[in-house]
């Protein structure tokens, strides 16, 4: 199973690593969000500290729906979709790869935006890092989980690239919501006991939502 | 049962319903006791909570039907989902409504964000994007896919918005009928009209499937007319 996973992991690795398409459009908007910000944060600038999660999180947010719309958008082309579906394994199987390619990509796009975010806001971060990972990485593959189903629901239809983010967000929002608040409590406190409680909803959030859209996808993908 | 039945039933249904939101009205805004410190605009509280218990059901009625749709593949699951979706927007529309117009005046503020307030807000939300989904596909079996996957995933996500947030500073008054901080003499009221609601959730339901079972009826004889058969 793994090795399957691996395969259609692998093929959308490929693929970017030769056109590098997405991950393009995902760093440059994402850097993009980052200034905007900066000028709607003029104003609070001497505690730009507390700001930086909830920017960060909207700038990830913002660059992976990028990702989740290229994601799909790109196998409708010479009809990809179709060689796709013709493997010999579970639509499951597809589900998680290309999940998996969702959270390398928002990955390697939030490495760089996090980069950019501490220059731009002067911070300084090193402590910190092994725990921001551990909340980049289970934020994003939460994100990825229910972002790549909902990405296969919005394919379908007329307007992909606009209703994606009206049914992400709204589901993804426990995500979000408590990335922020761990982020905030590494980079502005130092109780990281603290750091359990929101870890745990973006693990169960997880869980839940890959186990169902592992069930439903089969559903989506059908033509 | 046949369609004169059926039409019987609605009628009958009708004049129950109206009936029932005369003795509402009646109850929530005379017969209940004016309460001690915020007067009559306590009596809002009769429709607020009744148009969210309703809203909570007819979502469930929505998860259902779309995970019976999904098993079942019957497009008739599909009509039942579409419209507990449309009237559970209402309903909590109007709980988003009158929330406000009672929380100026009590808090201050017309909006705030705690845990109750949000989730309710998040949940219209979800229910806003499940109708526009619909929206933007045009292949009837495709559609009613995509709605049903949406509309399980938003009734499993509405559960952990609620805990995701519940931590957060909460001024809402907490369910009053489980805690019994209900005064007696207002429990009448609140109970007709929860009732009225309920009656006229299963009026629209009923109005509303059978318009999305005539459409879907025209759909299929225009397909088969296109066809020449």
């Amino acid at each position: 199973m793994l090795g399957k996973i691996w395969s259609v992991l692998h093929k959308d690795l490929l693929i970017e690593l030769r056109t590098k398409d997405s991950l393009n459009a995902m760093l440059f908007f994402g850097i993009v969000v980052l200034v905007v910000f900066n000028f709607a944060l003029e104003s609070v600038r001497e505690t730009i500290r507390a700001a930086v999660p909830g920017v960060l999180w909207v700038s990830f947010a913002f660059s992976g729906t990028l990702g989740l719309n290229r994601m799909f958008a790109s196998e409708k082309e010479n009809s990809c979709l179709q060689g796709l579906l013709m493997l010999p394994v579970d639509r499951g199987i597809i589900y998680l790869g290309k999940t998996l390619a969702v959270t390398v990509f928002m990955l390697i796009t939030e490495v760089v935006i996090f980069v950019f975010c501490l220059v731009f806001f002067n911070l300084e971060v090193w402590r910190e890092i092994p725990y921001l990972a551990m909340v980049f990485v289970i934020g994003t593959l939460g994100f990825a989980a229910v972002g790549t189903l909902l990405a296969a629901v919005s394919v379908n239809t007329r307007m992909r690239e606009v209703l994606l983010p009206l049914l992400l967000f709204p589901v993804v929002l426990p995500i979000l919501v408590n990335a922020v608040e761990a982020t905030h409590i590494i980079l502005n406190s130092v109780e990281y006991g603290a750091l359990r409680l929101p870890l745990t909803i973006m693990s169960v959030f997880t869980i839940v939502f890959g186990t169902l859209s592992y069930l439903l996808f089969d559903f989506v993908l059908e033509d | 049962m046949n369609p004169e039945a059926r039409r019987r039933l609605d009628t009958v249904l009708g004049a129950l319903l109206a009936a029932a939101m005369l003795l509402a009205l009646y109850m929530a805004l005379l017969q209940a006791p004016r309460e001690r410190t915020m007067g009559d605009l306590q009596r809002i509280f009769y429709f607020h909570v009744p148009a969210g218990i309703t809203g909570l059901i007819a979502f469930a009625v929505n998860f259902f039907a779309s995970l019976a749709y999904l098993i079942k593949k019957d497009r008739k699951w599909d009509g039942l989902a579409l419209a507990a979706a449309e009237i559970g927007v209402v309903f909590l529309a109007i709980v988003l409504v009158t929330g406000p117009i009672w929380a100026k005046p009590v808090w201050l503020v017309w909006w705030t964000w705690s845990p109750r307030l949000t989730s309710a807000l998040v949940l219209w939300l979800l229910y806003v994007a499940y109708l526009l989904v619909r929206n933007y596909v045009a292949d009837p079996d495709r559609k009613a896919v995509a709605a049903a996957v949406f509309g399980v995933v938003a009734f499993v996500d509405a559960p952990i918005v609620w805990f995701s947030i519940r931590w957060w500073r909460d001024i809402h008054p907490s369910p009053m009928l489980e805690s019994g901080a209900l005064a007696p003499e207002m429990r009448p009221a609140l109970w007709v009209c929860i009732g009225a609601f309920m009656l006229l959730f299963v009026y629209l339901m009923r109005r509303r499937v059978s318009l999305e079972t005539a459409r879907r009826d025209v759909e299929e004889l225009h397909s088969r007319a296109d066809l020449g058969q």
